[in-house]
């Protein structure tokens, strides 16, 4: 009894990291794709390299020369090993606005853009499945009409839109909420804790105070990029609780004699966790997308604005990098919640 | 025969009607009857309305359906009149239902011991562990050989066979006095049939509990049950102790009992029922 179990978990061990390599081999073969699409973006835009780093009053012998150091005498393919070698030691070349390294400059804007889409998505997740799965187990009633209503507008609503009006509303008339950024000018740069997200940070050094305003200027974009996915989680949910509902296991409960209440969130939620999860997850890879249009509505200073501004003045470097970090993060979104649902659902294992 | 006992279950005139956008209908047309000890065969084709009988005496119908009886009595509760939560009660404590295929009636990601468990704990109030010793009994009662390994499995991981052993420990934990199953074997194999009946057949002996046996298979319930119920279009045409089905009066019955093909008798053509729109009409 004792070695069979044994024995299983071994044999589940080993499972476990077949799948885990396999799904490595996976991520680098995304990757590797995702690097040579940046890479053709970067030789087709129509800007030159040169002239972004030396200016247009240059004369040619430096223009020439530049063009060198920058390798672009080079055959393409000698580039692509030449952009591959600097991406993997993390040298993601200059930007020529801020004149950092993309790479600094990321680390600085990745912080808040996480902070806020990570609100977002617990805003439209912790909301939007409930509400998808009550207007499901109610079907036909006065919520799942509620639900059907928030979901269209949520679907229906450019963020932008809805972003620039919650600012005319709530800011400029009402002035309930703060301005653009990340924290008001005199709290900025009290805290500067370990995790980078101002909420977290604040909390551990005990700065209520930062707190406060930092969340304060967080919630309203977190709740206006959390509605669209909380539309988009909450007709889901319905879909395949109503799906769930209709199986025959849900009438073995319900003979059972367990309550509705068990029967709903102990039985046919359970079944729907791995389909939840994915969606959560394409919800999330979607967010960040949202994150581009919120963060230049409302100033705040994150990956979306930082790739839109250098966009806007052909900073290459920056959009390119920018570009690498959300086809990561989306990867690395994939993976856990590969990982994830293996543990949630036992036919998987 | 088992002789006649005290009914547990009195019906009298059950209607089960569905709303639909096409007008009502009428699924279960006025039936009636009562089980006491014994095991009751409901038999009747498809749409005949067997399982909805069966499913209305737990009030366990969509919820466009609804319910009109005379009478819908069971032991002391008044199951036409009864809440929600007093047929939680009910369901599962006092009448058990096992369905048709284990492989969609069990939670297919909550392991079989959590699922039998979840019954002691519910209806018994018992502890955690207390509970997984009920389950591994109940397992044991019937007749899994290592009680302890099928615990730990999902329903994936077990044959149709042993799935609806677990169902039927399942509906047994609470010890219930009436049983409802809903065509138990006809999702398994020939030879695991036998040995699921037969392990029905012990429970309800040895625990003189009831048995409503809904299947449209005429031989099995004649040699399963004791009395049978011959459904028809939503209404009960006949009522016959199984060993006398042989002299079966109503002509639906009669129909039946010919078209079926037989082992020791070569027969050359089945004969095919002819139906009468009479059939329809109420027999009283």
């Amino acid at each position: 009894m004792q070695s069979v179990s044994t024995e299983n978990r071994l044999a589940g061990l080993t499972r476990a990291l077949r799948k885990l390599a396999t799904s490595l081999v996976v991520i680098a073969t995304t990757l590797f794709g995702l690097l040579v699409i940046t890479f053709v973006v970067g030789r087709m835009v129509p800007t030159d390299p040169v002239i972004s780093l030396i200016g247009p009053e240059a004369d040619q012998q430096t223009y020439e020369r530049v063009y060198r150091m920058l390798g672009l005498d080079q055959p393409l393919y000698v580039q692509f090993f030449t952009y591959l070698r600097d991406v993997l030691s993390l040298n993601l070349g200059q930007s020529f606005i801020t004149k950092n390294a993309v790479t600094t400059d990321l680390a600085r804007v990745i912080p808040a853009t996480l902070e806020l889409s990570t609100l977002a998505i617990l805003i439209g997740g912790g909301l939007g499945i409930p509400l998808g799965i009550i207007a499901a187990v109610r079907k036909g009633s006065w919520i799942d009409q509620v639900a059907r209503v928030v979901g269209l507008v949520g679907y229906s609503m450019p963020i932008f839109w809805l972003g620039t009006l919650v600012i005319l509303v709530f800011y400029a008339w009402l002035q309930w909420i703060p301005g653009g950024g990340r924290i008001d000018i005199y709290n900025e740069g009290i805290v500067s804790g370990p995790t980078q997200s101002l909420l977290i940070d604040s909390i551990i050094a005990g700065e209520w105070e930062v707190f406060w305003s930092a969340l304060h200027h967080l919630i309203t974009p977190a709740l206006i990029l959390g509605y669209a996915s909380m539309a988009y989680l909450s007709r889901m949910s319905r879909a395949f609780m109503l799906e769930q509902l209709n199986q025959e296991y849900v009438l073995t409960a319900r003979a059972k004699g367990l309550p509705g209440r068990t029967v709903v969130w102990g039985h046919a939620f359970r079944n729907i966790r791995v389909q939840l999860l994915t969606i959560v997850t394409l919800a999330y890879c979607g967010l960040l997308e949202g994150t581009v249009l919120i963060e230049t509505v409302f100033g705040w200073p994150g990956l979306g604005q930082y790739l839109t501004s250098s966009l806007l003045y052909a900073d290459m470097n920056p959009v390119l990098g920018s570009v690498l970090v959300i086809g990561l993060i989306s990867i690395i979104a994939n993976l856990l919640s590969d990982v994830v649902y293996r543990f949630v659902d036992p036919r998987t294992r | 025969m088992a002789k006649p006992t005290q009914p547990m279950l009195d019906v009298e005139n059950l209607k089960v009607r569905f709303r639909t956008l096409a007008g009502p209908i009428e699924a279960v047309r006025g039936v009636s009857f009562t089980l006491g000890k014994e095991k009751l065969g409901i038999i009747g084709e498809s749409g005949s309305g067997k399982t909805m009988t069966g499913r209305a005496v737990m009030r366990l119908l969509p919820k466009s359906a609804e319910i009109i009886a005379d009478k819908l009595q069971f032991e002391d509760v008044d199951l036409s009149t009864a809440t929600e939560r007093q047929m939680q009660s009910v369901r599962g404590r006092r009448i058990g239902m096992i369905l048709q295929d284990p492989k969609y009636s069990l939670n297919p990601v909550m392991s079989v011991g959590q699922q039998i468990s979840e019954m002691a704990r519910f209806h018994l109030r018992v502890g955690k562990r207390e509970a997984e010793e009920r389950t591994l009994a109940m397992l044991e009662q019937v007749h899994i050989r290592d009680p302890h390994r099928v615990y730990r499995l999902y329903p994936h991981e077990v044959s149709g066979g042993m799935g609806q052993r677990i169902m039927i420990a399942m509906m047994l934990v609470a010890s219930p006095s009436l049983i409802i199953a809903d065509e138990p074997t006809s999702a398994l194999d020939v030879s695991v049939r036998g040995q699921i009946l037969e392990l029905l057949d012990e429970i309800v002996v040895s625990r003189g509990i009831g048995l409503m046996f809904i299947s449209h298979d005429l031989n099995m319930v004649r040699s399963f049950c004791d009395r049978v119920l011959i459904m028809y279009a939503g209404r009960i045409v006949e009522t016959i102790a199984a060993s006398e089905l042989e002299n079966a009066r109503h002509p639906y019955t009669i129909g039946l009992l010919e078209a079926l093909p037989r082992i020791d008798a070569p027969r050359d053509r089945l004969a095919v029922l002819q139906r009468d729109p009479s059939w329809l009409e109420p027999t009283r």
